[in-house]
């Protein structure tokens, strides 16, 4: 929050020199280690997935059938093939495309739909508090991993279905944070000013109170993506993730981790991707706690 | 005191009701949908519809919701189609399984998460603190079918010290003990991970508050410090978040049990909703929510005996 403060009274002849807000913003990560760690980790996988094509070496799933004679990694397969004999450096680096989509627009979808609940149900209070905070328990309270494995094996799976689960499931503790960050922000002067002005209470939610509950909305958000890719892959890896044959990180562990005894590269390469990334995503949100963007 | 078991008795039966209803009308909105489940993919329409009627699925969703309803509550749970045995043994048969699991789960995660988190909490910053909060965001960061994965390539595959399932069935040299090494050891290493990193923040919280201060400017030795003024009260908003993980014990550690072909709660729900087992489907909804409001309910009453200040 210190550094809402010293922008709102810098002088405005100083802000029009200065680099966009959100600049600075980034450039001051790289006070923490940690979170320029996390932040280099999850950009080298955002290059490498949008260079996918560019960068990988096969198609990722085409079946290379005389290299299935020697799976293990080689010069030709920098990292071996997996049981079908397709290329694994290029299904891993095309698998981080579905993941890297999917992931962050479920945790946009969340924190849309949890802050405007949030705000809701923190600045009107009465009835929509409370079956917004009741709603949002009994949503809380349902193990999420059941709830998935009967949404999606009843409705199908799909990177659109995966969205809307996360979405839905992860809303309620996104609105819980919004509503209890609302709870303090409702009674600054600033909001009280607005109501003053004639504001509508929509304008006041969205302009005076939602921009000064970033901070912590910011943190979750990296955390939120890094849980989510979590999911993706466990849902994979469950048999209940992306259709098959386009590479996915969980699936690929699951197809092939039956042959651990024998090839146990198969299933460490995507193992090892996923971490990676789950990693960089939560080392960016220990870092920006550190930095006081704290939750 | 009444008041607390009354509202926590009606959220629970509401909770308990509002999700048995959506399960049900989720699995059993379509009227042929029983039925044709019942009788196979290749049945005619002709026979789905008389076993529709005959078993009284024609009928209106709420009436049929109602009438499960009272079925549940004198504990016929229906039979189960993939299992060809009542809900209610192959239930508890595989809760009892991932019970087991559970318990060696939680006798390790609690002790192991409370030294982490209170070392690394009493000094924040310092040189432990730091290396106990990257090793806890890591460990956290890794999924546990991963984690699996790699403990499975270093204990089974390498060194072959472990066998790589955990089927409860003593076999292939190994014993029961020995198969359960692994998989408590992944449930224990991803869980840890979060605990650690709340009775962290509580600890390193309680560390500035002003009685500690005055503890240690009159010469109490830190030891003591921490033992006798800081541990009891960093750790009252951690225990419902210690608590909240039976509920994750039990119904989350399906990944675990897949990796590990392990014969309990998770997997068993996996198998009923890829296999479409209505009746399994509903009712390990049903126990599964069940539980995670009970051990809600847990935490509520612990955070109540431990913070005397809210037990008004």
């Amino acid at each position: 929050m210190a550094t809402v403060d010293v922008l709102t009274v810098s002088p405005p002849a100083a802000s029009r020199r200065r680099a966009p807000r959100w600049w600075r913003a980034a450039r001051a990560i790289r006070h923490s280690t940690t979170a320029s760690i996390g932040v280099a980790i999850v950009l080298v996988w955002v290059a490498l997935a949008l260079l996918a094509p560019l960068l990988a070496p096969y198609a990722p799933n085409s079946p290379d059938l005389l290299a299935l004679a020697h799976t293990t990694p080689s010069r030709a397969h920098w990292l071996g093939t997996d049981h079908l004999g397709r290329d694994l450096v290029s299904r891993i680096l095309w698998g981080a495309r579905p993941v890297l989509i999917i992931a962050p627009l479920a945790v946009l979808g969340a924190t849309i739909l949890g802050s405007l609940l949030g705000l809701a149900a923190g600045y009107k209070r009465g009835w929509i508090d409370l079956i917004v905070t009741r709603a949002c328990d009994i949503v809380l309270s349902f193990p999420v991993i059941i709830l998935y494995m009967i949404i999606l094996a009843h409705f199908g799976s799909s990177a659109w279905n995966i969205i809307a689960v996360l979405t839905l499931t992860k809303a309620p503790i996104i609105a819980r944070i919004v509503r209890g960050l609302t709870l303090q922000l409702r009674e600054r002067e600033y909001v009280a000013a607005a109501k003053m002005r004639g504001e509508s209470s929509l304008y006041i939610m969205l302009v005076e109170i939602l921009p000064n509950a970033r901070g912590p909305l910011i943190v979750d958000m990296c955390l939120r993506t890094g849980y989510n890719i979590i999911i993706i892959g466990v849902l994979g890896f469950l048999g209940i993730g992306l259709p098959p044959p386009d590479p996915d990180w969980g699936g690929m562990v699951k197809d092939t981790y039956g042959m651990m005894m024998v090839w146990p590269h198969m299933a460490l390469f995507p193992c090892a991707a996923i971490s990676s990334l789950v990693v960089g995503f939560n080392l960016l949100a220990v870092g920006l706690r550190e930095l006081g963007w704290r939750d | 005191m009444a008041r607390f078991a009354v509202k926590h008795l009606v959220f629970l039966l509401l909770t308990l009701s509002i999700v048995s209803f959506l399960v049900f009308t989720l699995n059993e909105f379509s009227p042929g949908a029983v039925a044709r489940k019942e009788l196979g993919a290749y049945a005619t329409q002709d026979q789905v519809d008389a076993l529709t009627k005959k078993l009284g699925l024609d009928r209106p969703l709420l009436v049929r919701y109602v009438e499960y309803m009272g079925k549940v509550a004198v504990g016929d749970l229906g039979v189960s189609a993939r299992y060809k045995a009542p809900v209610r043994t192959v239930i508890v048969k595989h809760l009892a399984n991932t019970a087991l699991l559970a318990a060696l789960a939680f006798a390790c995660i609690v002790p192991l998460s409370m030294l982490l988190g209170i070392s690394a909490g009493m000094r924040e910053s310092s040189r432990l603190d730091r290396a106990i909060l990257l090793f806890s965001t890591v460990m956290a960061s890794i999924p546990e079918f991963a984690l699996g994965v790699f403990l499975v390539s270093v204990f089974v595959v390498w060194l072959g010290w472990l066998p790589g399932t955990a089927t409860l069935v003593a076999g292939g040299g190994w014993s029961v003990g020995a198969q359960l090494v692994l998989p408590v050891a992944v449930i224990v290493l991803f869980d840890a991970g979060y605990v650690v990193s709340m009775i962290r923040a509580s600890m390193v919280e309680v560390m500035q508050r002003p009685y500690i201060r005055t503890a240690v400017l009159k010469g109490m030795p830190f030891r003591r410090v921490v033992v006798r003024h800081a541990v009891r009260n960093a750790m009252i908003s951690p225990i419902t978040v210690i608590l909240l993980q039976i509920n994750y014990l039990v119904a989350g550690v399906v990944v675990v049990e897949t990796v590990f072909a392990y014969p309990g709660f998770g997997r068993m729900m996996l198998e009923a909703a890829l296999f479409k087992d209505i009746a399994l489907i509903e009712a390990g909804a049903l126990v599964a929510v069940g539980l995670a409001v009970v051990t809600n309910i847990l935490g509520d009453v612990a955070y109540m005996i431990l913070d005397p200040r809210i037990r008004a």
